[in-house]
């Protein structure tokens, strides 16, 4: 008897491959979808989220597995949407993670309504996290078993709309034991190899990327201390990252690091290393996968980044549908426009963009620290 | 998926092998199985059967058997036709000046384009009214003492349309240049008297008229210039070097053969299926249109736009409800650009992505266009609901 109809958005990964198969041993009724990304002219041979040969591999796994499949045409919606957010995010002085947008805006909203469309119970993919389905219950999303595969942290962008439909088949397994049923099934898989860099890049530098899509983030500018006194010159906000060390050009008594990216005034901030990052955080508008805001702070693991260890610390959802984060431990690396991710026992709550600081903005935290 | 109903509605892309061609050309693997250009008797066999089907598609086609090159194909005769006679007229009388309708197959269009860019020929296109269809007249004001070769299309494969063949060929004729047409799509649907259409090349090939994959031949006419393409031995009388593919050339002459005696029934049965699936979605679909001529067009052919569709979509959406279509901007990698040949027509690309190809075939029933009749609004209307790509 079929469990229902499934569209699993394929990419010729041995992860997505793996997921067609054991859906289809399982008695779903599959087909594949595989979304077409936007890459610059010219470039879309190296995409490594849809190269010609990534494509080819998906038709082939399909074909094997006798399921249809389909290419989607993403292209436009992903320039529009990713890409626009990536540019637009480093134009504030943030550095964003387009993945946000991309499981956000392109695979559960672009794909899911596509595979809907299609008349599908579910959109199943490769990533490594878990859900629980309790009947009246909201769905709930966990960290994978794999803690050093697990992706919840990107998913955090779910609602429950969405959750509703998704399928994640490998959120309790190892990536050997993937590898080890592909190798069973005989999938034919890509030889590259895995990549963190961003697919649409398609192996360029990021900062050559913005040099041409966003030209003044290249223009000079001073470099100054948090007080405002001139040190030096940058060559454009586009090729530092906060925290950087290296490669400022400035002689001083103990190594400078870079604070802030002050982009309004195409200035950047530099300061001692105990200057940076700090003990508390503010978000924008948090997404609680549950469907709503907890009424009271609450004690949680946050990630701050997708390869950062999760954080002790107190969350505390705010009137404006932000949150504001308050660490045991002072974190070095907060980076605005990056993610801080909450977890309670493994368990994704919610998650928001982190904000540029404004010191004003949250003085009656009796244990915030102030930064400077 | 082996619970679905399939209903192929993709003619146009290829056909079931009829199981008559299947039989006639068993014997030719395992039995018969010598080379024609072998000295032996089996080999002579070989050579005996490839001679027939050479002298029945002749009679087919109204042609000399020598006059018929076998290929692997339509896109290998288009390419031995372009750069064959292109490179022999630009040999014998420096002409480099090539005119080519704008709705050819890429197989001609990409082939005359690369004789543009890489031999320095200069390329034309001819003009096509909204039907796609060339106008002799163009072609008479267009043709030059140095033009080297004209090309147009038959039947056209995207939208359908019917070019006046016969006029262009006399237009050809009378001012003694050479022209191509690609009839890999007619030759299924109207019988091709190459005489007559006073053509000097022209394409066919098998599996679109329920022959085999594979095969394919292009008409020479007697004395017209061509230069091999592919060198080695001295087949096809030094036109195209390679062993003959002794099944396949029975298969295709028996498949011509077949198709062109039943053509009069079908045709007249097609035609009015045609019409009724025209005229069922154009009725039922809001901002629909038919692309091509509604009357000059291929009998089994049935073409449209629809305004904001994402015709990969449509597609997907049609085939996961057991309908196997095909657009004109269809691409299986899903990096659809608007087909060059409705952008001829003057389409906008956001009527000429959302296009759909539906050509029916020999084994198509009325039950089969009621039921894509029955289905199609909704998918439509379905795929108009996704936010375009």
């Amino acid at each position: 008897m079929s469990q229902g109809k499934v569209v699993v958005a394929m990419s010729g990964g041995v992860d997505s491959s793996v997921v067609a198969a054991l859906l289809q041993q399982q008695g779903y009724q599959v087909s594949g979808m595989m979304l077409r990304l936007w890459s610059e002219p010219g470039r879309e041979a190296s995409n490594r989220c849809c190269t010609p040969e990534s494509m080819a591999i998906a038709r082939r796994v399909a074909g094997q597995l006798g399921i249809p499949f389909y290419a989607v045409n993403a292209q436009e919606s992903f320039r529009n949407i990713v890409v626009q957010s990536f540019l637009d995010g480093y134009a504030a002085g943030g550095t964003p993670n387009p993945c946000l947008a991309c499981n956000r805006q392109i695979r559960w909203e672009f794909l899911l309504e596509r595979a809907l469309a299609l008349g599908a119970d579910y959109l199943a993919t490769g990533h490594y996290v878990r859900l629980q389905r309790q009947p009246g219950q909201p769905v709930r999303l966990f960290e994978a078993k794999d803690q050093h595969k697990d992706q919840s942290y990107v998913l955090h962008v779910l609602n429950q709309a969405k959750l509703k439909h998704a399928l994640f088949p490998l959120g309790d397994m190892t990536k050997g034991k993937v590898r080890q049923i592909a190798a069973d099934l005989n999938l034919p898989a890509a030889t590259s190899k895995e990549s963190q860099d961003l697919c649409f890049l398609a192996g360029q530098d990021y900062r050559d990327f913005l040099e041409r899509h966003q030209p003044q983030l290249s223009q000079p500018g001073p470099i100054t201390d948090r007080a405002g006194h001139k040190l030096g010159e940058h060559t454009g906000l586009a090729h530092y990252t906060i925290g950087q060390r290296k490669g400022l050009g400035i002689p001083a008594a103990q190594p400078l690091y870079v604070l802030a990216k002050d982009t309004a005034n195409n200035t950047l901030v530099v300061g001692f290393e105990d200057e940076l990052g700090g003990r508390s955080l503010l978000t924008g508008p948090v997404n609680w996968l549950s469907g709503a805001a907890p009424q009271t702070p609450f004690e949680a693991e946050v990630k701050i980044r997708y390869s950062a260890r999760k954080a002790a610390g107190w969350v505390t959802p705010l009137p404006d549908g932000g949150a504001q984060v308050d660490f045991a431990q002072p974190l070095r690396d907060i980076t605005p426009g990056q993610a801080a991710v909450f977890y309670v026992n493994g368990e994704v709550l919610g998650g928001g963009l982190i904000a540029q600081p404004s010191p004003q903005s949250h003085p009656a935290n009796p244990l915030a620290i102030a930064v400077e | 998926m082996s619970a679905r109903q399939w209903t192929y509605l993709d003619h146009a892309a290829t056909t079931p092998l009829d199981p008559r061609v299947l039989q006639a050309m068993l014997p030719y693997f395992n039995e018969d199985y010598g080379n024609p250009a072998s000295v032996h008797s089996y080999g002579q066999r070989a050579e005996a059967a490839v001679e027939a089907a050479r002298a029945n598609l002749a009679a087919q086609l109204h042609c000399a058997p020598h006059e018929l090159v076998f290929t692997s194909g339509g896109t290998e005769s288009n390419n031995l036709a372009l750069r064959g006679a292109a490179l022999a007229a630009r040999q014998q009388r420096g002409a480099r000046h090539l005119l080519v309708s704008p709705v050819e197959h890429d197989a001609v269009a990409k082939t005359a384009r690369a004789l543009a860019e890489q031999f320095d020929f200069e390329l034309e296109w001819l003009p096509v009214d909204g039907f796609g269809r060339v106008d002799p007249a163009d072609v008479a004001r267009r043709l030059r003492p140095e033009t080297a070769l004209v090309s147009v299309i038959l039947g056209n494969n995207e939208i359908g349309s019917l070019n006046p063949l016969a006029e262009i060929g006399a237009i050809c004729r009378e001012r003694g240049i050479p022209l191509h047409s690609d009839a890999v799509q007619a030759a299924a649907h109207l019988p091709i008297d190459a005489a007559s259409l006073q053509v000097d090349l022209l394409t066919i090939s098998a599996h679109k008229f329920y022959g085999p994959k594979g095969i394919g031949a292009l008409y020479v006419r007697q004395g017209a210039p061509l230069l091999p393409q592919q060198i080695g031995g001295s087949h096809e009388e030094g036109r195209r070097a390679g062993t003959l593919n002794v099944p396949l050339i029975v298969g295709m002459a028996k498949a011509l053969e077949l198709i062109q005696n039943e053509m009069e029934e079908q045709g007249q049965r097609l035609r009015s299926l045609r019409d009724e699936l025209i005229q069922g979605v154009l009725n039922a679909i809001p901002d629909a249109q038919l692309t091509g001529h509604p009357r000059e067009r291929l009998a089994n052919h049935a073409s449209f736009v629809f305004e904001d569709v994402d015709g990969n979509a449509l597609l997907m959406l049609l085939d996961d409800a057991g309908f196997a279509c095909s657009s004109g901007s269809a691409c299986k990698t899903a990096n659809p650009e608007p087909s060059q040949v409705l952008l001829a027509l003057g389409l906008t690309p956001q009527w000429a992505l959302g296009s759909l190809r539906v050509t029916l075939g020999k084994d198509s029933t009325p039950e089969q266009v009621q039921a894509l009749l029955s289905a199609l609004p909704a998918l439509v209307a379905r795929a108009r609901q996704l936010e375009l790509a």
